[in-house]
């Protein structure tokens, strides 16, 4: 009998691919008389172009045409068409070269296609464009006072109980805080780049960098005005995206604008630079007050956040609810509003919303725990939410308490002296710091095929995207282990318009769901299976039940009587056929999911070293203790924890585009300057994975890894950097100067 | 980028008449900012004259017992050269506290010295900048002038050099050779760099057309007392906010010389001999390097977001002096 695939750390089906360049990217395919376009972005923040001067651009050598709202082919009229997706339920999506308006800097404001990339480059900068230049308002923080409520949110905020005011006394410990981040880019190593083949019937197939190519085939579809039949859009191989990918960026509106306008392959790629010009994290302010009674129960929590959005469309993300759900408390009081500035509308960035709204609750909690004087682990475990409080439902599981025993005891954490500034090594101060960490367990609707050939090879398939996460190598993984085939004879597809639909690939919801796709694709194969075994006149299979027969080393077995078997090849022989297919689509159980609340969570222990000279910050040692429950691969699964741990690390040390309001333009827009962590900021760092069961999150019980490694890693850096210097700081990043 | 031609010059000769031929031309040795530069239309020659086969190759002796650095060799070969790690080893440590390993394998000598600013303002050819396009206006004065100068800036420029290596150099009191059209002549270390004044698209003395030949170090290295320390953003691959290159020559319990050359602070590595000075005969200890510090910082201005500078380059240096005593 072959082992069990699944909780196996099998190394990434498409490592050596990736390794090998043989993985290609979108801009990375090549087609005969393809043609380039550059981007020419616009150098102001709001107002008019007054005058575009193409002439000496077109005088360049290789120059074939250049695009701007002065010539673009007739589009889509309605909003709607705009609509991707992931757009915000209100607003007006961008639409690129609609007016002669400036919305944001770095805009596109024209497209120069040549022969070649260089030809196109050279001739982008002789286009000379004149503006009318208007006021613009990008001042985050002078705005605040500005803020509306959302007309539309994807998360509704709730509230319980009175209002905190109402509900802390006098005898209650009070911590009134606030905590601030400003801006941060997507930056995954491949920039977003668009491949577009255009075909003689006036079909295209497109190479895009996304996390949905049905996404990007529809928007495509709608704005172009273009059967979806005619669009086939591709991305099998994805250089990280975190959420960048979730909406279409405005190279594929450009590549594919060119190459029905000129009936010729284009290629259009971002530079590192237009990487600052659209999605990004929110800037956030945020307002908490905490009451809890000398016992240190909380009895009232206010949470309040304002965020940045663009002009265009109101981007919501769900920051203030976790105050309501990660401890016990009966009176919750949250708010959540939006200050509109002249840049381009915020995008989801890895775990958007919890990253940087349980970053203030925890850095709070902690706050508050050296208000009561009591351990900060001792205060979370005093107020642990055993139930659902919205609703009061239990959670479909919750190894928290598993986390931070696990966790606290890896870390060493008893031995921690709590005095601020009490820890030294050598000349340095220690800190030690923990959080919590809380991420949604989503399901969504997937389809998978499953097929199963001849010669033994199993295919599994559906349009989901590999961005880095390990989706092909749990695809492979589940199927061989449900089918009863080695992982070698089992192929995984992804990434094409094609195959099976499924939805865009974020919010940790693509292992748990598509997955449970497969489980059900493979269910149905091997009922058909069974039932083609039966037709011979002296099958031994003949009265089993499906859930009688066993699917290893490549045979059907009858379950208790392995002698009884025969080879999934055979019945295929028998029956004269090459393949034998299944088809599942996969449906959350939402009447069995609504008694329960379903989450993801982790405890984050860091130790920080700090330099009090010169204010440095070393991160020295991390531990991460999740309860995601199944852990399909706990090698890519590591992988994904330490990724989002970095990601922690940066947000809490490093990472901040800075805007400069003279220009309302984000002025360190290179990876020399805005600045990620790189290894020798990075640790050795310890993940725990706690065992969790469950049976109600998906058919799977796999809640998904993509995002709890992040959230609460920078409040347990920041409240390290307090414990070993006594100084609560807290804007992000905590860089050195405000240690000194 | 724009378009431009390209040559390799096989000699010294080909070299200065291949770039006579246009008033936009430059020398390119590795590369590794000017084709960065190129790349955002920052810098636009029109002709690059390749000098990596030029006879610049040499780490050499030279006959005051000091060392000659050739202005091809890269900036890994001079750090990890036996003769530099042993007498200046100062010179090593601060090579490696710049860039990345690929970047040093590639970087020359002389292009570090030539290296320019990385204000953001220079980068961005949609922002005004005086060094870039004269007249255009500071960007940074009134913007985000975090990694901004604190000394000899003015109401025309407020970027910094961003070498390491210089910095190292100035402290020993390098001495740069150069040639041109008009023949050879050397250039002391401090007058190598200039300050921004009202012409900040200058970075350096050297004459139009002129070409770093080699570097001198002199005989004494503070091989015995010295510490290079870079304060930056994160561990690695970041441009100073402040660093330090410090060295110290003790006699009988008391300094006989010192050198302190700050970076990330002025338009070139900034040296107060006024400080070393005070310094020299003094018995080593905090206080006197307290004072030092103080002196130095006495002229330093703030633009706002730099502030921390100031403090930041105080502690640096009492930090410095006192790792390097104990080296």
């Amino acid at each position: 009998m072959q082992d069990n695939p699944i909780g196996k750390p099998l190394s990434r089906v498409d490592g050596p691919l990736k390794v090998t360049g043989e993985a290609k990217y979108a801009a990375e395919y090549h087609f005969p008389g393809m043609v380039y376009g550059y981007i020419v972005s616009s150098k102001i923040a709001k107002g008019k172009i007054q005058f575009i001067d193409t002439a000496k651009a077109m005088e360049a050598e290789g120059v074939i045409a250049i695009y701007s709202h002065e010539n673009v082919p007739k589009l889509a009229r309605l909003d709607l068409s705009y609509k991707d997706h992931d757009a915000p339920l209100s607003g007006k999506p961008f639409r690129p070269f609609y007016t002669d308006k400036i919305l944001f800097s770095q805009q596109p404001v024209a497209l120069v296609i040549a022969e070649t990339f260089e030809q196109a480059r050279y001739a982008a900068s002789l286009v000379q464009i004149r503006y009318l230049v208007a006021k613009h308002t990008t001042n985050f923080e002078e705005n605040l006072g500005n803020s509306h409520k959302p007309s539309l949110n994807r998360f509704p905020i709730k509230s319980r109980g009175k209002k905190a005011d109402k509900i802390i006394s006098e005898g209650d410990v009070r911590l009134d805080t606030e905590y601030l981040h400003m801006y941060e880019h997507h930056n995954p190593m491949e920039m977003h780049a668009t491949t577009v083949q255009y075909h003689d019937d006036g079909s295209l197939t497109v190479y895009d960098k996304t996390q949905g190519v049905l996404n990007s085939r529809n928007y495509l579809a709608d704005v172009f005005k273009l059967s979806k039949k005619k669009i086939r859009v591709l991305s099998p191989f994805v250089g990280g995206a975190f959420g960048s990918g979730l909406r279409p960026q405005y190279q594929a509106f450009m590549a594919v604008m060119a190459a029905l306008q000129l009936k010729r392959p284009v290629k259009v790629s971002l530079t590192r630079q237009q990487m600052f010009s659209f999605g990004h994290r929110p800037a956030t302010h945020q307002r908490l007050t905490l009451g809890a009674s000398p016992n240190a129960q909380l009895k009232a929590i206010k949470h309040v956040a304002i965020a940045e959005t663009s002009q265009l469309e109101d981007y919501t993300e769900n920051v203030v609810n976790w105050s309501g759900t990660l401890y016990q408390c009966n009176n919750v009081e949250t708010n959540y509003r939006l200050v509109p500035l002249d840049i381009y509308t915020p995008l989801d960035m890895r775990a958007p919303g919890g990253a940087t709204g349980v970053h203030a609750l925890e850095c709070a909690m902690d706050e508050l725990a050296y208000k009561l004087n009591i351990d900060p682990l001792e205060l979370r475990l005093i107020n642990y939410a055993e139930r659902f409080q919205d609703g009061d439902i239990p959670f479909s599981s919750k190894e928290l308490k598993e986390c931070y025993r696990q966790g606290a005891e890896k870390f060493g954490w008893s031995r921690r002296n709590p005095e601020p500034r009490s820890m030294k090594d050598d000349n340095q101060l220690v800190g030690w710091g923990m959080a919590t960490g809380i991420w949604e367990a989503f399901h969504v609707p997937v389809r998978a095929h499953v097929k199963l050939s001849i010669d033994g090879k199993l295919s599994v398939s559906t349009a989901t995207s590999d961005f880095g996460t390990g989706t092909y190598t749990i695809m492979t993984q589940t199927a061989a282990q449900l089918m009863g085939l080695p992982v070698t004879d089992v192929e995984a597809k992804l990434g094409d318009t094609n195959l099976a639909w499924a939805p865009l690939s974020g919010g940790s919801f693509t292992a748990g769901s598509v997955t449970s796709a497969i489980k059900a694709a493979c269910d149905g194969l091997k009922k058909k299976l069974l039932k083609l075994a039966k037709k011979a006149s002296n099958s031994p299979f003949k009265k089993l039940k499906p859930e009688q027969a066993e699917f290893n080393d490549g045979y059907m077995y009858v379950t208790g009587n392995p002698e009884i078997r025969i080879k999934l090849t055979d019945i295929l022989q028998s029956e004269k056929t090459n393949t034998l297919e299944a088809k599942a689509f996969s449906l959350p159980n939402v009447l069995k999911q609504r008694k329960y609340a379903r989450y993801t969570h982790s405890a984050v222990f860091v130790e920080v070293k700090v330099d009090e000279d010169l204010g440095t910050v070393h991160v020295s040692r991390v531990v991460s203790a999740v309860a995601a429950g199944k852990i399909l691969n706990p090698k890519t699964a590591h992988s994904q924890i330490i990724g989002g741990l970095v990601w922690g690390i940066g947000m809490a040390l490093h990472e901040d585009s800075v805007m400069d309001n003279q220009f309302g333009r984000f002025v360190n827009h290179n990876l020399a300057e805005y600045h990620i962590p790189v290894n020798a900021d990075i640790p050795e760092m310890d993940v725990i994975f706690v065992n969790e069961h469950d049976d109600i999150v998906n058919p799977m019980g796999v809640k998904g890894l993509g995002e709890i490694g992040v959230v609460g890693t920078a409040a347990a850096v920041a409240n390290a950097i307090f414990h070993a210097t006594g100084k609560r700081v807290k804007k992000l990043p905590i860089t050195l100067d405000t240690l000194l | 980028m724009n378009r431009f031609t390209f040559n390799k010059a096989g000699n010294i000769a080909d070299a200065f008449s291949s770039q006579q031929q246009s008033d936009f031309s430059k020398f390119i040795a590795g590369g590794t900012n000017l084709l960065d530069l190129m790349k955002e239309n920052v810098e636009r020659p029109d002709h690059l004259t390749d000098i990596n086969a030029l006879p610049f190759q040499e780490i050499g002796m030279n006959e005051d017992g000091g060392l000659r650095l050739g202005a091809l060799v890269t900036n890994a070969d001079t750090a990890y050269h036996p003769e530099v790690e042993k007498r200046y080893p100062l010179i090593s440590h601060a090579i490696l506290a710049g860039a990345s390993p690929q970047l040093r394998n590639k970087a020359t000598n002389g292009g570090n010295l030539l290296q320019r600013t990385r204000c953001y303002y220079f980068y961005d050819t949609a922002l005004p900048c005086n060094k870039r396009k004269p007249g255009s206006g500071c960007g940074a004065l009134q913007g985000f002038n975090r990694i901004h100068a604190i000394f000899g800036t003015s109401d025309h420029c407020i970027a910094t050099h961003p070498s390491d290596f210089c910095v190292a150099l100035a402290a020993l009191g390098a001495r740069v050779n150069v040639t041109g059209p008009s023949g050879e002549r050397t250039i002391e270390f401090e007058d190598f760099h200039r300050l921004p004044e009202d012409t900040p698209e200058k970075d350096t003395n050297l004459h139009p057309g002129e070409l770093v030949t080699s570097i001198d170090l002199p005989e004494y290295g503070f091989h015995e007392n010295y510490k290079y320390l870079k304060i930056r953003d994160r561990a690695s691959y970041a441009f100073a906010l402040v660093s330090v290159a410090a060295g110290l020559k003790i006699n009988d319990g008391k300094i006989e010389d010192v050198r302190i050359a700050l970076g990330g602070v002025a338009h070139k590595p900034w040296r107060n001999k006024e400080a070393e000075n005070m310094l020299k005969g003094t018995t080593p200890e905090k206080s006197a390097f307290e004072q030092a510090a103080d002196l130095i910082l006495k002229d330093a201005r703030g633009f706002g977001h730099n502030d921390f500078k100031i403090i930041l380059a105080k502690r640096a240096i009492v930090k410095t002096l006192s790792e390097a005593l104990n080296s």
